[in-house]
């Protein structure tokens, strides 16, 4: 009865489907140091797993310390954009097989936002340029007492923008962003986008005059980071032209 | 330690927290305490859409909608709450659209709707479109509106702030709100809110379950403040498993795939759904589905070399209707299992989903100390209430009108309480409880682990207490939890510090699991009958003689300090509409 439970222990192990990755990650703890380091752990895992699963595997079973900001774990609530292989990303959106986990992967917080610890940055600075925009729908006169109309058209206009989750990927994928932080910034422009867009919004005036001073879309050298890095797929730096096009031409 | 005053203090910032927010810093100075920065709320996750009998499309009335909500909740709902839930909504969903929300548009320019699962015309003659959406990405829209809206209105938000207890204060012989305390992620100190009304709209428990679509961050904190405090819980057993998340992953596929004509299939390509439900077929309610899923694979007729999932087929419709209407759940089938929707049916398989228990409250969303008696200051909304409009079992589209409907009526009269009432003393030594628990935790050097007691805590709820339940399984996963909160006791912690300690949090969370983990058995194993999402295949018919009631359970502390669960239940609310048997 040995051979066969073997032969089937044998199977398994052929069709494992787990390999050894390591994760070098770029630890940060002001209570310990004020010097970041490289630490690399290296961990089983299946390479159609995320690389969020992964930094959960680490945490969870090697090291309790490694600290970052995760929550709905597919893509949607924006809160674990950080640097992998170099680029930025949603860690759960991100699937081991698709980065070469031959190599180490390389995991750091995002640039341009002051790391806090490990892979958890100041997130204020990013807000705050949000909130100065005026993100939200401003209209005169009186609410009607049903929806107010708006065809398809004009809804499928800044469909594209309404789907930005803030999480911050392409802010701080922006050159500009890093060399100075007074910068708007990609995300801060899209949502501006989104009701500028909007049939239904009267303040698009008002949001083109904010983005008109000399820290907002001028800046843009249009290097299209922010459209590579975003995990929504928006053309962000299309959506910086046409705020731009619209300061010139004051139609939108 | 710091102290806080605020007239309200609203406790989570998703849906309902964002809703009561804005209604509560209209008419009072307005804190909003929230363990995640706003936009990363569950909320956003949700996808197919708002119920709301506008009727843009076809009849349809806010009667029907009572109605179905009723039906759907296998007559275990409230129907005073059901009558307001339905009735509201219109003025729910018009007041989104003017906050900004971009619904989805008619060729008239209204906003358009969908077929959704349980919603019918006229009593379930058949299928009606009632479900106001935007894509699938309704929840994100409505989050983003509420974010948008917090913003303009000059919302105060103290964000990755954890709250870990409520505070009670007896006056003259009544419990009252006093406020709660607060753990704050970023510096690890502890606040401590003085308030005149407190708000939970903190959000589900999903994650006592292992296959779940919730986020790692629903783990019932509100309900488990609350528990602790000895206010009761109510109908924990009922839990909805959403018939199609990702196999394996859990990740939720809207029920609108379904509305969009959607079809589930076996191994043999057989529609299955028309033996189970001829009239209704796939959009059937929630229990009814899931259950047929695991009958198919437990009959050997599941997909896969292991027979353990089924397929949602969506090759017939046209690649256009999915860009339009289905862009996001296409793209989680590209992303997560390299599978092309347009042209292959996607693995699926029941996903533990929402609570349809929680902490009970009246219409007015204030809290319930027993069947009768309210907390003064006290209020709830949300996933983490029970109203209860939702019954046994919720019809998808109604909990982002729940957080709407009852996020803004909370907010309002918390509000209104607060600018009449004055401060409650808050208790001697008001964070003693949190300080000991963190440092507990903090200086333990126990040999037991969070993430090994977690793992086994939802591979233990997944066997025993999904969706066929018996008493035997509900008692091995009593004993099993039983086991787990015993050793929880020796867990400890790596990281020591006092910055951005998600070690210590996650530990916190789990605590609050295994507490609620085990009202949830604990009260399943009581309820002798099978109703909506509590199917006990011991005892399989609906028992309105013994159990057309709400199960309210209470902690009990023995003065050895032992710790039991009591039970105890409630009437329901029976106004227009008789139990009937439950057919689709």
């Amino acid at each position: 009865m040995a051979t066969p439970v073997m032969d089937k222990a044998e199977a398994e192990a052929a069709a494992s489907p787990y390999i050894t990755v390591t994760f070098r990650i770029r630890r940060f703890n002001p209570e310990l140091s004020e010097h970041a380091v490289w630490e690399d752990f290296p961990i089983e895992i299946d390479p159609k797993e995320r690389v969020l699963d992964g930094l959960h595997k680490i945490k969870w079973d090697l090291d309790g310390t490694l600290t970052f900001r995760r929550s709905c774990a597919h893509g949607i609530c924006g809160s674990d954009a950080m640097r992998i292989n170099g680029k930025n990303r949603l860690a759960c959106k991100t699937l081991i097989k698709d980065i070469n986990p031959e190599k180490p992967i390389t995991v750091e917080a995002i640039k341009g936002l002051t790391v806090l610890k490990d892979l958890v940055v100041d997130m204020e600075p990013f807000f705050q340029a949000y909130r100065d925009v005026m993100p939200f729908l401003v209209t005169k006169g009186n609410e009607p007492t049903r929806e107010r109309l708006q065809s398809a058209e004009a809804r499928e206009r800044f469909d594209d923008t309404t789907k930005c989750i803030l999480c911050a990927a392409c802010t701080t994928s922006c050159p500009v962003f890093w060399n100075d932080g007074q910068y708007f910034g990609p995300a801060a422009i899209v949502n501006a986008h989104r009701f500028i867009f909007d049939s239904r919004d009267e303040a698009g005036e008002q949001r083109l005059e904010i983005l008109n001073d000399k820290d907002g879309v001028w800046r843009c050298r249009t290097t299209f980071n922010c459209t590579d890095a975003c995990p929504r797929g928006i053309e962000v730096t299309k959506a910086i032209q046409e705020v731009k096009r619209a300061l010139i031409t004051r139609r939108f | 330690m710091k102290i806080h005053k605020y007239d309200t203090v609203i406790v989570g910032a998703g849906g309902a927290g964002m809703r009561a927010a804005i209604e509560a810093t209209k008419r009072s100075r307005t804190a909003v305490l929230t363990k995640l920065y706003p936009t990363r709320s569950h909320t956003g996750a949700a996808q197919g859409g708002m119920a709301a009998a506008l009727a843009n499309v076809e009849e349809d009335n806010w009667e029907w909608h009572t109605f179905d909500t009723v039906k759907g909740g296998d007559y275990l709902v409230d129907q005073d709450a059901a009558e307001i839930l339905a009735k509201e909504a219109i003025d729910a969903v018009l007041d989104l659209e003017k906050m900004g929300l971009p619904f989805n548009r008619t060729p008239n320019g209204t906003i358009d709707q969908r077929r959704f699962g349980g919603h019918s015309r006229n009593h379930g003659e058949a299928p009606v479109r009632r479900s106001c959406y935007a894509a699938d990405r309704t929840g994100h829209m409505i989050l983003q509106t509420l974010y948008q809206n917090c913003v303009k209105e000059g919302v105060e938000f103290f964000n990755e702030f954890y709250v870990l207890d409520q505070l009670i204060t007896e006056v003259d012989g009544v419990k009252m709100s006093a406020g709660v305390v607060a753990y704050e992620l970023a510096t690890g100190e502890i606040h401590v809110f003085q308030a005149k009304s407190v708000i939970y709209a903190s959000g589900g428990t999903g994650k006592f379950f292992k296959v779940t679509s919730n986020a790692h961050t629903l783990t019932g904190d509100g309900q488990a403040a609350c528990y602790r405090r000895g206010l009761p819980l109510e109908d924990m057993e009922f839990f909805q498993f959403h018939p199609t998340g990702i196999w394996r992953m859990g990740i939720l596929l809207t029920e609108g795939a379904r509305g969009e004509g959607g079809i589930l299939r076996n191994k043999d390509g057989e529609r299955f759904m028309e033996k189970y439900a001829p009239v209704m077929k796939d959009l059937a309610s929630r229990d009814v589905v899931s259950r047929s899923i695991y009958t198919e694979i437990r009959e050997g007729r599941g997909c896969g070399p292991e027979g353990d999932h089924v397929y949602l087929d969506l090759t017939h419709l046209p690649p256009e209707q999915l860009d339009a209407k289905l862009p996001d759940i296409t793209e989680f089938a590209r992303t997560y299992l390299g599978i092309e929707p347009y042209t292959d049916p996607i693995p699926i398989q029941p996903t533990a989903h929402y609570a349809m228990g929680g902490i009970p409250t009246n219409v007015e969303g204030e809290v319930l100390l027993d069947n009768t008696t309210v907390v003064p200051g006290l209020y709830a909304a949300g996933e983490v209430a029970c109203v209860s409009v939702h019954g046994a079992n919720r019809l998808g589209t109604n909990s982002l009108l729940d957080i709407n409907v009852f996020g803004k009526r909370s907010g309002i009269a918390a509000a209104e309480y607060a600018v009449k009432s004055d401060y409650v003393d808050l208790p001697e030594d008001p964070a003693s409880l949190v300080v000991d628990q963190v440092e507990r935790l903090r200086n333990s050097t126990g040999s037991e682990r969070v993430a090994e007691i977690r793992r086994e805590l939802q591979e233990t709820m997944d066997a025993n207490v999904m969706v066929f339940r018996t008493e035997q399984t509900i008692k091995t996963a009593v004993e099993k939890i039983a086991e787990l909160r015993e050793r929880y006791r020796n867990v400890s912690i790596q990281d020591k510090g006092k910055r951005f300690n998600t070690d210590l949090l996650e530990a916190i969370e789990l605590g609050n699991l295994l507490d609620l983990a085990e009202v949830m058995a604990v009260s399943a194993l009581a309820r002798k009958e099978s109703r909506g999402g509590h199917y006990r295949e011991d005892y399989p018919n609906r028992d309105d003689v013994n159990f057309m009631r709400h199960t309210m359970a209470y902690r009990e502390v023995g003065d050895d300090g032992s710790e039991t669960v009591r039970l105890d239940y409630k009437p329901v609310v029976q106004t227009r509409y008789q139990p009937m048997e439950r057919k689709y």
